[in-house]
C-alpha cells in the first residue's frame, strides 16, 4: 500500500506544504513572506502571512500533485525549533485538516526533515551533514538511532550573520538577501581579512559581524572596498570556517560522504567550496537546489513518512492529536531515529 | 614516504628521522579557500603547534618529540606515538565489552581529566580536544603489570590565555566532540570533569563558564 503524507511547514518566513507519497515528490509550493530592505521578518507579522496564504498554497498543493483529501494518509507539520507564532499558526492549520480529513498527524523535527529531505533527493547513504540556515549551523553525523550534533555556532547562525549584513548594507531580501549577497559577491575581488573563529569543530560568527558592520560604517575603508568586495569577503570566510569544521568531523568520523542541506546550503560557492574539499580527501559531495534547501512542506511530509512508517506505526489517531505541539527549542540529537539501521 | 591519513587539516606521512621512526605532518595548501587566508591560518597553525608543544612538554605534558621543522613547506617531523587514539580505545573497549558499559576505562578518563587540568594550569588552550587528538599508549613495566600513557597532539588550533571562557570553551568543545562520539558516555565524561575539577587550581571559575556556554547553546532560539 502506498503511503501519502502531506507536510506542513512555517517555523520562519517560508510557508510551504507538500505531498509525498513513498519518496516521490507530487507537489511542493511555497509562499515567502518578503519584507523590505533594511528590515528583518517578526513573529506577529510572518504568523499573519502563514495564515493568509494557507488555504491558496494548501489548495495548489493538492492540484498540483491531481490528489483530493482523500488520497491523504497522514497530515505532518514542523513541530519545531523555529519561531513560535510562525509555528503555532501552522500547527493549527494542519491539526484543523486532519481533524477535517479524519487523518493521522504527526510532528516533526525541521532539521531532521532538511536530513531526510537530503538524503531522499541525493541518494547519499550516510553522510556528514552540514546543516545551514537562517538559524541553525550544525555539523551532524548518524549513530546508534541519533543524528548527533558533532560541530556548532556556539553564537549566532550563519544565515543570521548573512541575513544582518545584509540589512547593513540595505540589500534586497528578495528572494533572499543570502542570494543576493550570493550575487553581488561575484562582482567583489578585493579581499578583506576577517577575523576567523574556529574551535574545533564548533565555529563563533559575531566577531566577524560587527567586525564588518564596522567596516561597511568606515568611510575611509569604503573608499577601498566596494560593498561586493565586502560581500566577497564575507562569504569566503565563513565559507572557509564552514568547510574547515565540516572536514575535521569527516576526518574524526571516517566518513567519506558529505551532505549540505538548508537554506544557505543553495549557495553554489558554499556547494563549490565543499566539492574541492570532498575531492581532496577522495570523498563525494550531495547538495541540493533551492527547491528542497530552503525550507519547504515535502521535508516535512518526508520526515513524517519515515515516522510514521516505523516509530509511530502502531500510534492511535488520539494519541497523535494528543502529541500535536510546538516548541521553539527541539534539538537534532533529541529525536530517536526509528527508520535507520541502528 | 608513507601516507598514513589525511587528517581534519594535515596529511600525515611515515618517515624515518635519523634512524628513527618518524610521523610527518604536512599542511599543504588548502584549494578551496582563497590563498589569502591559506597562508595565513597555515603559517598560524603550524608556529602555534610547534610553541604549544615546547611548553607542553615544560608543564609536564606527554606530548611527541618535535625532531624537525621546516616552515617553507609547513612540514614538522615529530615522535611517532606507538599506541592508538583514544577514540579507537573506547570504541573497541565497548565493542568488547557485553553490557557496553565504560567501567573499565574510568581511569584513562580520570587521567585525561588530570592532563587538561594540567594544560589549563599553564595557561595553554588546546583549541580541538577531541579523543582523536589524545594518544594511549600501553607498555609493560617491569612488574609485568600494563601501564597507560596518554599523549596530547594536535596543536594547530591552540593559544595561550589565562582566561576561564576560553578554558571553559575548550572543556564545552571536548564534551560535545566526546559526547557525539561515544554514546551514552555522560558519565564517563563526568568522571573525566572531576579529576579535572580535583587537579587544577582554578576549576571552579573554569566549569562556571563551562557551564555558561551550555546555557547559551540551549537557550539559542532556531528558527529555519
Ligand atoms: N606523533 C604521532 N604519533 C602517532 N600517530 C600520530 C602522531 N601524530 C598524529 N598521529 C595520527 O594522525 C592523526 C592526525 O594527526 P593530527 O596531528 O591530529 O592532524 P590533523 O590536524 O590533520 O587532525 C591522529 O589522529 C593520529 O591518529
Ligand atoms: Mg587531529
Amino acid at each position: 500500500m502506498p503511503l501519502t503524507v502531506i507536510g506542513f511547514e512555517g517555523s520562519a518566513n517560508k510557508l510551504g506544504i507538500g505531498i509525498v507519497r513513498d519518496g516521490v515528490v507530487f507537489s511542493n509550493p511555497r509562499h515567502t513572506y518578503v519584507t523590505p530592505p533594511g528590515k528583518g521578518f517578526l513573529p506577529r507579522e510572518t504568523a499573519k502571512h502563514h495564515r493568509e496564504w494557507m488555504l491558496n498554497v494548501l489548495k495548489q498543493a493538492l492540484t498540483d500533485a491531481g490528489l483530493t483529501h482523500a488520497d491523504i494518509d497522514c497530515v505532518a507539520y514542523t513541530k519545531g525549533p523555529g519561531m513560535g507564532a510562525p509555528l503555532v499558526s501552522v500547527a493549527v492549520a494542519a491539526r484543523t485538516v486532519a481533524q477535517l480529513w479524519n487523518k493521522p498527524l504527526i510532528g516533526v523535527n525541521h532539521c531532521i526533515a532538511h536530513i531526510e529531505m537530503g538524503r531522499l533527493i541525493t541518494s547519499a547513504d550516510n553522510p556528514t551533514v552540514l546543516y545551514v540556515s537562517g538559524g541553525n549551523t550544525q555539523v551532524i553525523a548518524y549513530s546508534e538511532r541519533r543524528y548527533r550534533i558533532f560541530g556548532e555556532t556556539i553564537d549566532i547562525a550563519v544565515g543570521n550573520c548573512l541575513d544582518r549584513f545584509a540589512r547593513i548594507i540595505q540589500i534586497s531580501n528578495d528572494p533572499s538577501p543570502g542570494y543576493n549577497i550570493e550575487q553581488l559577491a561575484k562582482k567583489g575581488n578585493k579581499f578583506l581579512q576577517l577575523p576567523y573563529t574556529v574551535k574545533g569543530m564548533d565555529v563563533s560568527f559575531t566577531g566577524i559581524l560587527s567586525f564588518i558592520e564596522d567596516a561597511a560604517k568606515n568611510k575611509t575603508l569604503m573608499a577601498e572596498y566596494t560593498p561586493a568586495d565586502l560581500c566577497f569577503s564575507l562569504q569566503e570566510t565563513l565559507f572557509s570556517m564552514l568547510v574547515e569544521i565540516t572536514e575535521r568531523a569527516m576526518a574524526h568520523c571516517g566518513s567519506q560522504e558529505v551532505m549540505i542541506v538548508g537554506g544557505v546550503g543553495c549557495n553554489l560557492r558554499l556547494q563549490e567550496m565543499m566539492e574541492i574539499m570532498a575531492n581532496e580527501r577522495g570523498a563525494r559531495l550531495y547538495a541540493t537546489d533551492e527547491r528542497f534547501c530552503i525550507d519547504n512542506g515535502a521535508m516535512i511530509a518526508q520526515a513524517g513518512f519515515e515516522m510514521y512508517r516505523t516509530g509511530l506505526k502502531d500510534a492511535t489517531y488520539e494519541d497523535l492529536l494528543e502529541e500535536s505541539w510546538c516548541t521553539q527549542r527541539f534539538r537534532t540529537d533529541e529525536v530517536e531515529v526509528t527508520w535507520r539501521d541502528p | 614516504m608513507n601516507l598514513l591519513q589525511q587528517g581534519a587539516e594535515a596529511r600525515l606521512f611515515a618517515a624515518n628521522f635519523c634512524g628513527r621512526s618518524c610521523i610527518v605532518k604536512e599542511r599543504f595548501p588548502k584549494k578551496y579557500r582563497l590563498q589569502e587566508i591559506d597562508e595565513k591560518l597555515t603559517k598560524k597553525r603550524l608556529s602555534q603547534e610547534v610553541k604549544a608543544l615546547q611548553r607542553c612538554r615544560k608543564a609536564g605534558i606527554l606530548t611527541p618529540i618535535i625532531y624537525f621543522v621546516d616552515t617553507t613547506r609547513s612540514i614538522i617531523f615529530l615522535e611517532k606515538i606507538d599506541g592508538e587514539t583514544v577514540r579507537q580505545h573506547i570504541v573497541s573497549v565497548r565493542k568488547m565489552q557485553e553490557d557496553s558499559s565504560y567501567h573499565s576505562i574510568y581511569p584513562m578518563a580520570r587521567e585525561i581529566g588530570k592532563i587538561l587540568a594540567k594544560l589549563h594550569d599553564a595557561d595553554l588552550i588546546h583549541g580541538d580536544l577531541t579523543t582523536s587528538n589524545m594518544i594511549i599508549k600501553t607498555s609493560d613495566n617491569k612488574l609485568d603489570k600494563k601501564t597507560n600513557e596518554i599523549f596530547l597532539i594536535d596543536f594547530g588550533l591552540s593559544f595561550s590565555s589565562s582566561l576561564a571562557e576560553d578554558k571553559g570553551v575548550d572543556l564545552y568543545v571536548l564534551e560535545r566532540a566526546f559526547l557525539s562520539t561515544h554514546p551514552n558516555s555522560e558519565e564517563l565524561f563526568s568522571v573525566l570533569l572531576d579529576a579535572y575539577k580535583d587537579v587544577s587550581k582554578k576549576s571552579s571559575s573554569v566549569l562556571t563558564k563551562l557551564e555558561e556556554v551550555r546555557q547559551r547553546g540551549r537557550k539559542r532560539s532556531m528558527i529555519g
